[in-house]
């Protein structure tokens, strides 16, 4: 039985149909979830997808972590369900505290957008399982405030703990403390990426078919789990 | 009506592109003796009835301001006979 992946639509989401064909090439079954439904209708994992919840009105992230299906998510989250937040998804995360850190204005003010390199930093979790520790991967990054920040205690943490999943390789987009793309919660479940690996999964659309094996780690995860 | 004022600044070590962009312009105003800009948000809270700060101060903690990158700052403003 192929393993049924939630993606969350709030009002701005614009990823959300890429992160839906993206579990279906990686061989799940995508499943459409709506901000406003607390249910999630008996999904194995949840995608926070790309976009602008809420048009970021207040700050990125910051209305989205107050929705019905958010309540339902974070609790799932701390139960172990294996949970992906992509770029405004990474956002919605560190404001629902289940991952350290803010995402701020990019240093140079600019929206970034091009093929960037990442180098996969830690395979500890239910979503990059499937790289190998070290790896390089390219796929496409879209922001303007995707500059992760902390203070110097969680980062030194998040660097001794091994919670750094993937750091910018060859140039750094955004000004990110300490060159940092993604990061994970203690447990690996919960994973923010700030790049878009659902935007890298077939040859003719992508950069690379790299962010497939985001997909293909949760579902082989859940598979050894079930 | 009673109005609380909400001022939401980033932390100082957090760094702030924006202001620094309007430093970056003021030069050009002929302005050369300004350090540093720093640019945050005025919130401005209107109760029916009393000022009620406990409520104004939740609704700063856990939507208006993210305490990991940004400090708020809460005061009742005194409104003029007309406003009320």
């Amino acid at each position: 039985m192929s393993m049924r992946i939630g993606v969350v639509t709030f009002p701005g989401s614009l990823d959300d149909r890429d992160a839906q064909r993206a579990v279906r090439i990686a061989g799940g079954e995508a499943v459409s979830l709506w901000h406003a439904d607390a249910d999630l209708h008996g999904v194995d994992g949840v995608v926070l997808p790309g976009g602008f919840s809420y048009g970021d009105y207040l700050r990125c992230g910051a209305i989205a972590r107050f929705s019905a299906v958010m309540e339902s998510v974070v609790k799932a989250a701390h139960d172990g369900m294996p949970v992906l937040g992509i770029c405004n998804g990474f956002q919605i995360l560190c404001e629902a505290h289940l991952l350290p850190g803010a995402l701020t204005r990019n240093q140079h003010l600019h929206f970034r957008n091009r093929d960037q390199w990442l180098r996969i930093e830690s395979t500890g979790t239910a979503w990059t399982a499937g790289f190998e520790a070290g790896q390089e991967i390219l796929i496409p990054v879209k922001n303007g405030e995707g500059r992760y920040v902390a203070d110097a205690r969680t980062l030194d943490e998040l660097e001794g703990e091994g919670r750094i999943v993937a750091r910018y390789v060859r140039g750094n987009p955004n000004g990110s403390e300490r060159d940092i793309a993604a990061v994970r919660n203690e447990a690996g479940n919960v994973v923010g990426i700030m790049p878009h690996p659902e935007h890298a999964v077939e040859a003719l659309t992508g950069p690379s078919v790299d962010g497939l094996g985001f997909f293909t780690s949760v579902l082989a995860h859940l598979g050894a789990h079930a | 009506m009673a109005r609380v004022v909400v001022d939401v600044m980033l932390k100082p070590e957090i760094l702030d592109p924006q202001g620094q962009a309007v430093v970056g312009a003021l030069p050009q105003l002929g302005i050369e003796n300004v350090r540093s800009v720093r640019i945050g948000k005025h919130i401005e809270i209107e109760f029916d009835g009393e000022a009620d700060l406990d409520r104004a101060r939740e609704i700063a903690d856990k939507l208006l301001a993210n305490p990991v990158i940004e400090d708020f700052t809460l005061r009742v403003e005194e409104l003029e006979e007309a406003d009320r």
